[in-house]
């Protein structure tokens, strides 16, 4: 059978290169299984995360030609096997060695998202919800966490200082799941504009391009969460609507008040960081 | 002087799947500080994977159904081995644990009316699985996950639990960890630990399992002096993809067959027909018309075979396979695309879908699937209390996969999520209480310098067996030799093939440094997977008769002698392997009379 | 438990510092792909200059953008309507009075322009096209610094939802216009080519206003619970299948009124002529 090439990084934090790997060509193999194989008789200390190898886990993100792919979901005979395939860390993050980079700064953004705040159970002592109440919110649980999209999201994959003042696509997915739940009682929408940086967002769609789950990251959780962001801020029409009503959801002052686990902003998060130490200052 | 960083909490768990995340969560919520380490990020351990639902008799479909029904499922599920009073716990506590789960955030698909909906999966009497379409494991984990990032629990990511640590008068009291990243050590000290480290499967060639199931719980218990009961009851999943190679192993939900999918040999046959065992006969349909009419009829038909226990389709299909009716590539043939509409299919099944689409260019929708047994779970595991989960090393509990005696010879599907959070709980809350009465205790850096001197040593040969290669022929011998069918002689060789292991695995060098090296990790998973490897084998040669997921060509049947008792394995000596390692057969606890009363009333 | 003991709660202790530099893996490149990823910019690009350019050109014409009895029609270029100057050729109400000098279109036209410009999708299009920001996805942003759309004037984009309120009517203006266009020479009904162009215009504008993501959010999105508002669900539910298709419509749309005008001007120049159907 023929051979293919495989150019994978190789390197850590003191600086790498591209290495030419040739493996003979297998049926039905997807670019993980590749690397494995490279990886048991090739070069025994090449680092790279996977555990299900299934596309439910999100371990394995890589860039395979450059986009930003589950290695375990792309399969080599959709790649132009007459050229090299380059495999590349995630770009946003900083490596750790080989393909395997530093994610720890979306585990911190999740640490500031206020949590799902349910209302009292039902007298019987269950919560009623229907089904087409969850249609929505389900689909942004289907997110493995893969963080491709963190990854190829330009704000802070070109604009490191932009990680001190910004959640991410995955994060904006989380928000939009909590905003959308029929029972929760939080409202975020002023912290989302304010300090998880949204508008950020210019609502380019590389996101949704990338997410494997097929999450709707832009047209639905990104620029409902804006809208959402303007009913709270910029409409009148909206604010005026709101006092007539008397909502009983909280308004955005209580709320700064009712989460009080994010007033940390994102900017405190880069401790040493030197833009993070400017935005200190400031404040 | 050995180099390493320190941490101290109130109770260290170790795993961040279901269980250990339920167990953090819980003792966080008794005040005590806890720290949370796993191979692997947070969010991804194997629980993540589980996809069918968590069994929970709450009645939202059934009225039926209640915690009695479950239990005497569980029992029989198991072959009636089980540890009854952990099974009528967990019956009783499943659907408190899944209400909780919802009041976190979890969102369970709906009933018309707004409650929980509930599916149909093998061995359960009723529809009971609560379920999110087939991610259920997913949703389980980042709801879990988000709350305890939310109490304040530290969680120290890609970080292995090396060895346990004991005090002076045998408590367990902390633990030696790498970080994965830096290959640096770290000594946690903690006043009590909790074992959730899931399951053993990748010692099988084909198995559902990560790379991360190589029973390192296990072992440390073993190691640690803990008794292991039921190690010899491994469940072989009976329908794991089979094709392409790369895949091979990897589960089909068994939510397939719940939602109507059926097994069809080479010829287009039903064959589960012919397998229906005398235990079930009573309450599984033996025409196919019957059959039908029970996804519509429960009161009025039987259940179809194709929903039998796990082991019992395992064996059904490799029986077809081996008489030369599988199919083209070994298995059998799953079909549901000519059973249900194309819509239903891809709502109920959205990620089987995509998983046989994109994987192997099958549109499940239109064709049927080929299926075959992959290892998939272990039953056995450290022997714990059912109201507490302490081991019988004090210092010592245990919760989830790593457990045994919930389960006993065969555990029916969703019944592992629940379990996860039934005794992750008990789990959490019973090492907290324990830590409380506790101080940390002090180990000499003598001590700790042995163990990271041993870590460190596959550093130090050049030009010795490389741990990839030892790893897939462990594999390949485990498949052939401890697979699903087993006999005495060939239990023997995998005894003798395991001591050369042992040995080669100690002229084992690796390239590369300590930074983030795979090659290294494997080398130390070995030993994990070399401990339990025995354990397995040692306890299948010990039973000698069929029993769930444990069958003996050369005992066929089941001894009911044998049913009273449990193969219990305790090691004595130094980790990994210089010790001797013992199987005792030991009388399971007896069930009480109310109880028993359940499984002789018809329950028609 | 209740939520709010968790949020009370205080991380314990050792919290690693995470360290948001650090060095990033991968060659120093501006992509790694190979596939052509500058094709997309590029068409939308070009699509885009040509409408501008188009437009921009037919709305300073000042003439030719209605069908009037004189040829037994009634169509008006939808880029001039409505036509709210005194010197319109076809006057839907002399608002801006005598003084309004240049063409007519010049004063209608800001607002549908306003909808486009801070239409969700056209912002996707031109930000990657024109701004580079970024041009494709995994290639390199065109800019040194980002702040996106939280500063003057890109936080302006926020007013979208007022675009859309007015967008909606002109949308009805457009609808009026090819129901206008009906009418028979005579007073009666009749139907041309130029009819069906009008309607099918009416249509396009119709679809890409009530698929933009405001009226989505507006009409029903906005809301937590579905079970409690039937209509508003039932509004919502419709929607989104359309929405899913908004970059569709507002292409269309685009390319159908810039081909509308040029009907109805060629038309009106006497270039050609409009088939009547009945
Ligand atoms: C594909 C698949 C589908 C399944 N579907 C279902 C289902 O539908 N219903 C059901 O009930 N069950 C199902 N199961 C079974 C169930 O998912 C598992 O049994 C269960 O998730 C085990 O959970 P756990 O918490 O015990 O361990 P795991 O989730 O396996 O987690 C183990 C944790 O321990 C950590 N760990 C292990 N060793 C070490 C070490 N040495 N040091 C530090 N950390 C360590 C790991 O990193 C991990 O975080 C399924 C299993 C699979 C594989
Ligand atoms: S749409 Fe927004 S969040 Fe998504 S990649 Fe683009 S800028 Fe980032
Ligand atoms: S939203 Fe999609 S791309 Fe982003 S982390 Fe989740 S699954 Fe991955
Ligand atoms: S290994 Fe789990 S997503 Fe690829
Ligand atoms: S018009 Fe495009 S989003 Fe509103």
């Amino acid at each position: 059978m023929s051979e293919i090439i495989m150019r994978l990084w190789r390197g850590d934090a003191n600086g790498g290169s591209f290495q030419e790997y040739r493996v003979p060509a297998q049926e039905g193999e997807v670019v993980l299984d590749v690397v494995h194989r490279i990886q048991a008789t090739q070069a025994g200390d090449l680092a790279v995360r996977w555990n299900c190898k299934a596309g439910k886990c999100g371990s394995c993100s890589a860039e395979v030609n450059g986009k930003p792919r589950l290695m375990c979901m792309t399969r080599m005979a959709e790649l132009p096997l007459d050229q090299p395939i380059t495999i590349a860390p995630m770009r946003t993050f900083p490596i750790m060695k080989d393909l395997v980079t530093d994610v720890r700064f979306n585990f911190e953004v999740a640490k500031r998202v206020p949590p799902f705040a349910p209302p009292p159970r039902q007298p019987d002592g269950t919560y009623r919800m229907f089904q087409e109440d969850i249609d929505r919110a389900q689909e942004f649980h289907k997110c493995i966490e893969c963080f491709l999209c963190q990854d190829v999201c330009h704000v802070i994959r070109d604009h490191e200082e932009n990680k001190a003042r910004y959640a991410g696509p995955r994060f904006f997915v989380r928000f939009a799941e909590l905003e959308m739940h029929p029972l929760d009682t939080n409202d975020r929408r002023l912290l989302l504009k304010e300090r998880m940086g949204l508008g950020m967002c210019n609502i380019t769609k590389c996101c949704t391009e990338v997410c494997p789950e097929e999450i709707h990251i832009t047209d639905n959780a990104i620029i409902p969460l804006k809208e959402r962001a303007v009913d709270a801020t910029y409409d009148p029409l909206a604010f005026i609507i709101r006092k007539i009503a008397r909502r009983k959801r909280p308004l955005p002052a209580e709320e700064a008040q009712a989460s009080a686990i994010v007033t940390t902003p994102l900017s405190e998060l880069a401790d040493g960081h030197g833009d993070a130490k400017k935005a200190k200052a400031k404040a | 002087m050995a180099d390493y960083e320190q941490r101290d909490y109130d109770v260290l768990v170790i795993g961040a799947g279901g269980a250990g995340l339920r167990a953090a969560i819980e003792a966080r919520t008794e005040g005590v500080s806890v720290g949370l380490v796993c191979k692997s990020l947070l969010g991804k351990a194997h629980t993540v994977m589980a996809e069918g639902g968590i069994a929970a008799a709450m009645g939202n479909v059934y009225p039926e159904d209640n915690w009695k029904v479950h239990f005497r499922d569980t029992m029989r599920g198991g072959k009636m081995i089980n540890n009854w009073r952990m099974a009528q716990l967990h019956a009783q506590e499943a659907p408190d644990r899944v209400m909780e789960l919802e009041e976190w955030g979890a969102l369970f698909d709906r009933t018309a009316d707004g409650r929980i909906l509930q599916r149909d999966f093998g061995g359960h009497r009723y529809a009971r699985l609560a379920h999110v379409g087939d991610r259920t494991g997913l949703e389980m984990i980042r709801t879990l996950q988000h709350r305890a990032v939310q109490s304040g629990i530290d969680v120290m990511m890609e970080c292995k639990v090396y060895r346990l640590l004991k005090d002076d008068d045998g408590t367990v009291s902390g633990a030696v960890a790498y970080w994965r990243e830096s290959g640096r050590f770290i000594v946690i000290r903690s006043k009590a630990v909790v074992l959730a480290t899931g399951g053993v499967g990748k010692s099988w060639k084909i198995t559902s399992n990560s790379w991360e199931s190589t029973g390192d719980g296990h072992a440390l218990a073993i190691w640690a002096g803990a008794d292991m009961i039921d190690m010899e009851f491994v469940q072989f999943h009976p329908t794991g993809m089979v094709w392409p190679p790369s895949v091979r192993g990897l589960l089909v939900t068994e939510g397939v067959r719940g939602d109507g999918g059926v097994l069809r040999n080479r010829d287009g046959k039903r064959f589960m027909f012919d397998y229906i065992p005398p235990m079930f006969a009573a309450e599984t349909a033996d025409t196919e018309e019957e059959a039908e009419r029970w996804y519509t009829d429960r009161q009025g038909a039987r259940r179809p075979p194709d929903l039998l226990p796990r082991d019992e389709v395992a064996r059904a299909i490799n029986a077809e396979v081996k008489a030369g009716r599988g199919s083209p590539h070994g298995g059998v043939f799953l079909d549901i695309g000519s059973r249900r509409s194309a819509d239903y299919i891809k709502r109920r099944l959205p990620s089987m879908y995509k998983q046989f689409k994109e994987l192997a260019d099958v549109d499940i929708t239109v064709d049927p699937m080929e299926v075959g047994p992959t290892c998939h779970y272990i039953m056995g595991g450290v022997r714990v209390d059912a109201e507490t989960a302490a081991t019988t090393v004090p210092g010592l509990f245990a919760a989830g996969e790593v457990a045994g005696g919930m389960h006993g010879a065969n555990r029916l599907g969703g019944n592992s999520l629940s379990d996860l959070v039934v005794f992750g709980r008990r789990a959490g809350l019973a090492a907290a209480n324990y830590a409380k009465q506790r101080n940390l205790a002090t180990f000499s850096d003598k001590l700790i310098e042995e163990i990271t001197t041993a870590a460190l040593s596959p550093f130090s040969s050049e030009g010795g067996e490389n741990p990839y290669t030892i790893h897939a022929e462990l594999q390949d011998m485990m498949q052939s030799l401890v697979g699903i069918i087993r006999t005495h002689d060939e239990l023997v060789q995998a005894e003798e093939h395991l001591a050369r292991f042992k040995e080669r695995l100690g002229r084992v060098s690796i390239e590369g440094n300590r930074q983030f090296n795979p090659g290294w990790h494997m080398a130390l998973d070995l030993e994990s997977m070399l401990t339990v490897s025995t354990a397995v084998t040692m306890a299948a040669l010990e039973r000698k008769e069929s029993r769930g997921g444990h069958t003996r060509d050369d005992y066929p049947q089941p001894d009911p002698e044998l049913g009273k008792l449990n193969m219990v394995i305790r090691f004595s000596g130094e980790p990994p392997f210089r010790g001797e390692m013992s199987v005792t057969p030991e009388p399971i606890p007896e069930m009480p009379d109310e109880l028993k009363a359940l499984f002789e009333e018809q329950q028609h | 438990m209740s939520a709010q003991s968790v949020t009370a709660a205080q991380p314990a202790g050792h919290e690693t510092p995470v360290i948001l530099g650090g060095v990033r893996g991968g060659p120093n490149k501006k992509t790694l792909r190979t596939d052509r990823w500058w094709l997309q910019p590029l068409a939308t690009a070009s699509g885009l200059l040509v409408f501008v350019v188009y437009a921009t050109w037919a709305a300073f014409q000042n003439a030719n953008y209605y069908v009037g009895p004189a040829m037994h029609r009634d169509y008006l270029s939808p880029l001039y309507s409505p036509c709210l100057a005194q010197n319109c050729k076809y006057v839907w109400g002399p608002v801006l009075g005598s003084w309004w000098s240049i063409s007519p279109a010049i004063a209608v036209l800001i607002f549908p322009l306003g909808l486009r410009l801070t239409c969700y999708y056209y912002r996707k299009a031109y930000y990657r096209s024109y701004w580079g920001s970024p041009p494709a996805c995994a290639v390199a942003d065109a800019h040194r610094s980002y702040t996106g759309e939280t500063r003057f004037p890109l936080i302006l984009q926020n007013a979208h939802r007022w675009f859309f309120y007015i967008g909606a009517i002109f949308a009805g203006i457009n609808i009026f216009d090819a129901v206008a266009a009906f009418r028979g020479f005579s007073g009666g009904i009749g139907m041309g080519l130029g009819t069906l162009i009008l309607c099918i215009n009416g249509v396009l504008l119709s679809l890409y206003t009530i698929s933009c993501h405001s009226c989505r959010h507006l009409l029903g999105g906005q809301l937590r619970s579905f079970h409690t508002h039937r209509i508003r669900y039932w509004l919502w539910d419709k929607i989104t299948p359309l929405n899913k298709h908004h970059m569709l419509f507002a292409w269309l749309s685009l390319f159908w009124v810039a081909f509308t005008d040029l009907y109805i001007r060629l038309v009106a120049a006497g270039w050609i002529h409009d088939p009547r159907f009945f």
